[in-house]
């Protein structure tokens, strides 16, 4: 029997068996629920067209008491929003800040140290991540282990729980796998001579490290980045925990919508941060395809 | 390696296991307490095994990530060699942004977008609990996909394509020259696809936390529940027993990996 290259009908019927179930899946449970998203944001709950979703999201205000007593009204959900973004992109720098040396050490290191480190990093991946930070949470607690810690060593205590630090600590804690993954399998790959060249050259080390590793290792940051943004700016469990609930953030809002069940704003919620993302996406993109024209 | 580097390499890996190293300790506490040790003891270990939900719960994601995993992985290899066949670009881009959806998507927007569709049409069908175990199965089915059809398609290009032709010269059918020539080729990706799957599953919350009926409770739900009263040091029990666990698994593959390697040296 003769398949394969020579009859082409037939490579383009088995094409599309093959093809089939998944194209259908992904439309119907990728694409369209996604739809779905926007077609509840737009409708109240006859499902009738309304912008009444969208506009309190940008509208809705609350009144907030400040530590001195003084109250304030404030747009609830646009400072929701901006605290989200103000800690995801704190975290993702910090992120970046401790993952990148640590990738650049793993990445020179020996081929078995490398596949050690790299397993040791990956397994708390595996481990429940709610157990993980709910023991960060003993942790720092005021009358936790790093206070009973700093006790015996008879330096003051912190008080970090309840505070937009420990949301920062748990979430550098929860995506820093995220961020040194992508980042130490560039450096890898890189060739070790362009290193030895620039100190040839007369490069000091860090001249190397600036014109030389980072923009090699830069699509290592660049993924790292998205990887640790994008679930630093969603979550809801970590805020929850280490904010003691005093640090709503967008996934919380999300999330408590959900369990209200008004499921059109929190439709709604979830779209403006999805274009949001979209647009810091592009911009993203869009700066670093000029920075590499640049140095070109 | 430099002093500098080895000390900044421990800093690094005492913050990462900093919060493990505390719940395999006070999982032996003796008192419910979670900050200060008070004696050795196992009665929290008996406490989970007594624990009839949490152990149906575990018995649960068993069960969701192992069908999860194993059909994600048959639709994706399908997938996979049919997107590598594809000669269209126009398809094969749309497939590839359709694919990566769920991978850009932040967790809880696709577990928002799930739900919404199963409530809408479970409302229209008039039925009175619009999510089960199907609907989380289909939505761990759908994030796990991408996984699997990005672990397979890069071994179809790194493949010969000359080999399932020479089967096929040599008498198979189509289907015979897949199972015989492409398939073995393909496996290593096959079954990474198919274990990121099933991790992938086992460890989900935020889609499953959206998509999770009353009836079906996995545990990553248990333990959120768990967590939202006071929790006692049997959770830390158990994951103390999942931390040993992957340990154990982990050990094994490398054990795997060595042999292999020595097999292939003898040749």
């Amino acid at each position: 029997m003769m398949g394969g290259r020579s009859s082409s009908p037939r490579r383009r019927l088995t094409e599309r068996l093959l093809l089939a179930p998944y194209s259908l899946w992904a439309v119907v449970f990728i694409v369209v629920p996604l739809a779905f998203i926007a077609y509840y944001a737009l409708t109240d709950n006859n499902f009738s067209f309304t912008l009444e979703n969208i506009t309190r999201f940008f509208t809705a205000t609350s009144t907030i008491t400040a530590e001195n007593g003084q109250s304030q009204e404030v747009r609830t959900y646009l400072l929701i929003f901006a605290r989200s973004l103000k800690l995801a992109v704190i975290s993702t720098v910090v992120c970046l800040l401790i993952g990148y040396p640590m990738a650049y050490i793993i990445s020179r290191a020996g081929p078995r140290a490398q596949k050690t480190m790299i397993t040791l990093i990956m397994i708390p991946m595996w481990m429940n991540f709610l157990i993980r930070t709910y023991a960060w949470m003993t942790i720092l607690q005021d009358t936790g282990i790093l206070n009973g810690f700093l006790g015996l060593l008879r330096l003051p205590g912190l008080h970090i729980i309840g505070t937009e630090s420990a949301v920062v600590v748990g979430m550098v804690y929860d995506y820093l796998p995220y961020m040194i993954m992508p980042i130490y399998s560039v450096m890898a790959k890189m060739d070790l001579r362009l290193e030895e060249a620039s100190h040839d050259l007369v490069c000091n080390r860090l001249q190397t490290l600036w014109r030389v590793i980072l923009p090699l290792s830069m699509p290592g940051v660049i993924s790292g980045v998205t990887m640790v943004l994008i679930p630093s700016i969603s979550t809801f469990y970590i805020s929850q925990k280490l904010g003691n609930g005093r640090f709503f953030l967008i996934g919380d809002a999300i999330e408590g919508q959900y369990v209200a069940n008004n499921l059109h704003f929190a439709a709604a919620i979830a779209l403006i941060m999805m274009i949001a993302l979209l647009a810091a996406m592009a911009l993203m993109k869009h700066f670093t395809d000029r920075a590499f024209q640049g140095g070109e | 390696m430099k002093r500098s580097s080895r000390i900044y390499t421990i800093l690094i890996f005492v913050f990462l296991f900093a919060p493990i190293a505390i719940l395999l300790v006070f999982s032996f506490n003796e008192a419910k307490s979670l900050s200060v040790f008070s004696g050795f003891s196992l009665k929290w270990y008996q406490e989970l095994f007594r624990d009839s939900d949490t152990l149906r719960s575990v018995q649960n994601t068993l069960v969701l990530a192992l069908s999860a995993s194993l059909i994600s992985t048959v639709m994706g290899t399908a997938a996979a060699v049919g997107i590598h066949r594809l000669r269209s670009k126009y398809a094969r881009a749309a497939l590839d942004t359709v694919t990566n959806i769920p991978m850009i998507n932040p967790d809880i927007i696709t577990g928002i977008s799930l739900m919404l569709m199963f409530v809408f049409i479970g409302s229209r069908l008039g039925m009175a609990a619009s999510l089960s175990f199907w609907t989380m199965l289909i939505a761990h089915v759908t994030f796990c996909l991408p996984y699997v059809i990005l672990q397979v398609l890069p071994k179809l290009q790194q493949m010969d394509p000359s080999l399932p032709e020479a089967a096929m010269d040599l008498g198979c059918t189509p289907t015979q020259a897949f199972f015989r020539a492409t398939l073995p080729e393909i496996m290593p990706g096959v079954i990474t696809g198919l274990i990121m799957a099933f991790t992938l599953s086992l460890d989900d919350f935020v889609i499953s936390y959206f998509t999770a009926g009353n009836g079906f409770q996995t545990l990553p739900i248990r333990i959120y529940g768990m967590t939202k009263k006071t929790v006692t040091p049997k959770m830390y029990a158990l994951a103390t027993i999942i931390f040993f666990t992957i340990l154990l698994l982990l050990l094994l593959s490398n054990f795997a990996d060595r042999d292999d390697e020595k097999q292939k040296r003898k040749k």
